[in-house]
């Protein structure tokens, strides 16, 4: 084995192979630390389950090259304020419901899931429900009977009855207007949220 | 009472008398793992229609619960491939009898039970309310993770058995560089699975941990474990040296880790995450498919080295079609959609449907099945199955008839895919208006049909491939020792 060359022997090669991943584990929970507390609900980037207070609109932000989320006035779901415990309690009923009704076989979340439906990242903001003042009510009736409420838009695609219960789709839109203010670094690209009050 | 195990044991017969305890158990396994295949492609053909007759099965089984048994069924039989490829190879390099037999018997037929009914719950019962109850009973719905929390209990369970059995047996044996490497990455694919286990409201910690278990499994784990599979089964079929394979296993290892465990950030670009991910992620993905164009470079040198003398043809080409399946899937299909200045158009469309089905085909299935005809080859007597192997064809026209019609498949996700970039995305501002616009378009109707066409040509292969493996060498008496005149012809 004397021809071998330094750099091609076993040796140096285990060596490598031993210092490369314990380098990259390191940097990898160093990063860790920093993205959870970054994406804990209540920072910057992630906000607090109570933003269903709120309206949320995106305006474009030149310095970092998109449209980004941001919190307006008070717009409560449903007509009612909900306290932060309130309003977490809400949004992880909706949140249990998205993954018991196995919407993430049909729609992606944040991107992630299947492609048979649209994705549900910005479902709440998004100018298919017509107008503000009648969405929370149309998205409610249409997950509790979505097979006569279809929305298939000519594709003969429609989502099956999956036994939602009303508490279940209220939660469930309370899920999809919080998700709708994670501050998604621009995905999807180019979205044109609904006309809100006080938009603009 | 001799004449009586010799007749049983004939030359060509297949019998797994002939097989030590851990061949056995893992024929047992890569049984199962090609029923759960056969139900993968079934459910796969099901999901395919169901986009170009969305009225087929509607309200029984709906397109969510057909993926879902789709790509569940796909992560456990490749899981049971693994698990039975380990076993069969762990007492040839530890030198010893696998520790633990009786256990590892034990917790197959747990998990296969487990299985069993877990698919049946996805059938049958399919959703429930949005309770806790429904994610530790019926389904997690988190995608390729599903399985209740009761059974991710179990598997982990199953896990720390098969890796006791392992370990035990090279500590019992011998440890060689394949076996050192095995070993470490069966503890992170098995603990990172505990990452996938808990609930949170929050989608993005959500998210940032789904990867954790997806991304470093099927990117980096598993990458490692067919490396390490790959340098045994080149060693048994080809006779490539041992400090060869192990040199180049050690260089993917650190390549692949060097690159995989940072490129985790290319899932990171849209979930919520820290913007400096743009850089890491599309950084070190894009670095991802070098250890597979070594993958590819190793496994041609060796076959060229050794002029492809083999006494084992189905599983040769197997081990060749994983290699470039590998770099082509996941390498080069990875690359084409990993940089964030891309994949914010790609990201969530068919590119995605594109990229998966050569990936996981191309790294994983193509492994398993050459390492089951290794299996098949010992269990019927260490025949030869090269040159003028009865019944030839068909292991032939199963290895082309698949590969071609998952390639076909993939040109045909990613012109839909393609199509979908632009009119939902470029155009359409990604609204839910352009999303179905996209979706009606001529352009993407005529990719999915290709799919599903495609998808029918793979279907046939698997069909022939799962009646090969059955009948395969049926008969042949030959030694594996044979050479075959082809290559007396050419002096070899």
């Amino acid at each position: 084995m004397t021809d071998t060359p330094w750099w091609a022997g076993e040796s140096l090669w285990r060596k490598m192979a031993i210092w490369v991943t314990a380098l990259m584990l390191v940097v990898l929970i160093f990063l860790t630390f920093d993205t959870v507390a970054k994406i804990t609900a209540g920072s910057d980037r992630v906000p607090g389950y109570d933003v269903i207070n709120h309206r949320i609109y995106y305006r474009f932000s030149a310095d970092r090259g998109f449209e980004v989320p941001v919190i307006g006035d008070s717009a409560p779901l449903f007509g009612t304020v909900l306290s932060a415990g309130e309003a977490e309690e809400m949004v992880t009923r909706g949140k249990l419901t998205v993954q018991a009704k196995n919407c993430m076989n049909c729609h992606t979340l944040l991107g992630n899931g299947a492609y048979y439906a649209p994705d549900l990242t910005k479902a709440w903001l998004d100018p298919g429900w017509g107008a503000e003042p009648v969405r929370e009510q149309l998205m409610v009736t249409f997950l509790m009977d979505p097979e006569t409420n279809a929305r298939g838009y000519g594709t003969g695609r429609k989502m099956p009855d999956l036994g939602i219960t009303e508490e279940e789709a209220r939660s469930v839109v309370a899920f999809l207007k919080w998700m709708s203010a994670i501050d998604t670094n621009g995905f999807p690209r180019g979205f044109k949220p609904i006309a809100q009050e006080g938009d603009q | 009472m001799t004449t009586a195990v010799t007749t049983r044991l004939e030359v060509g017969s297949f019998s797994t008398d002939r097989l030590s305890v851990g061949q056995k158990l893992a024929v047992k396994y890569f049984t199962v793992a090609m029923i759960l295949f056969l139900a993968q492609i079934l459910f796969g053909l099901l999901a395919g229609l169901q986009y170009l007759r969305p009225d087929f099965l509607y309200n029984v089984i709906d397109f969510n619960v057909a993926r879902m048994v789709h790509i569940n069924a796909m992560i456990v039989w490749m899981l049971y491939g693994f698990i039975g490829s380990v076993y069969w190879l762990v007492e040839d390099e530890s030198g010893t009898t696998l520790v633990g037999a009786k256990l590892g018997n034990l917790a197959f037929w747990v998990l296969t039970l487990a299985v069993t009914i877990v698919v049946l719950v996805y059938l049958v019962v399919q959703v429930g309310p949005g309770e806790h109850s429904t994610i530790w009973l019926i389904n997690e719905g988190r995608e390729y993770i599903e399985a209740p929390r009761w059974a991710d209990i179990g598997i982990v369970a199953v896990m720390l058995v098969f890796f006791y059995n392992v370990a035990a047996t090279f500590m019992k044996g011998k440890w060689s560089g394949i076996s050192g490497v095995l070993v470490l990455d069966l503890v992170a694919l098995a603990g990172l699975y505990v990452f996938g286990m808990f609930f949170t409201a929050n989608i993005s910690m959500d998210q940032h941990w789904w990867w954790w278990v997806i991304h470093l499994w099927v990117e980096a784990t598993w990458e490692v474990l067919v490396g390490c599979i790959m340098a045994w089964g080149l060693m048994k079929t080809l006779g490539a040296r041992r400090i060869i394979v192990t040199t180049w296993l050690y260089i993917e290892v650190a390549l692949m880790f060097g690159s995989g465990i940072l490129g985790l950030g290319h899932h990171y670009f849209w979930i919520g995450t820290p913007e400096y991910w743009f850089t890491i992620g599309g950084f070190f993905s894009a670095l991802e498919p070098i250890p597979l164009v070594a993958m590819v470079v190793h496994a041609v040198y060796d076959s060229g080295v050794h002029r492809f003398k083999n006494a084992n043809h189905p599983a040769l080409a197997w081990l060749i079609a994983h290699a470039f399946g590998n770099f082509f899937g996941a390498g080069v299909w990875g690359f084409m959609h990993t940089l964030p200045q891309i994949n914010l158009y790609t990201h969530g469309t068919q590119w995605t449907a594109s990229h998966g089905h050569l990936a996981f085909f191309g790294a994983y299935a193509t492994i398993i099945i050459a390492m089951i005809y290794i299996a098949i080859q010992k269990s019927r007597g260490d025949i030869f199955m090269g040159s003028g192997l009865a019944g030839a064809w068909r292991w032939k026209w199963a290895l082309t008839l698949s590969c071609v019609g998952v390639v076909g498949m993939t040109v045909a996700l990613l012109i839909s895919g393609y199509e979908q970039s632009f009119v939902e995305r470029a155009l359409n501002g990604s609204s839910w208006a352009g999303y179905f616009e996209a979706q009606r378009a001529k352009w993407f109707i005529q990719g999915m049909f290709w799919r599903q066409v495609w998808g029918y040509v793979t279907t046939l292969g698997v069909v022939l491939l799962l009646w090969d493996l059955v009948v395969i060498g049926k008969g042949e008496k030959r030694p594996a020792e044979y050479v075959s005149d082809d290559l007396v012809a050419e002096g070899v």
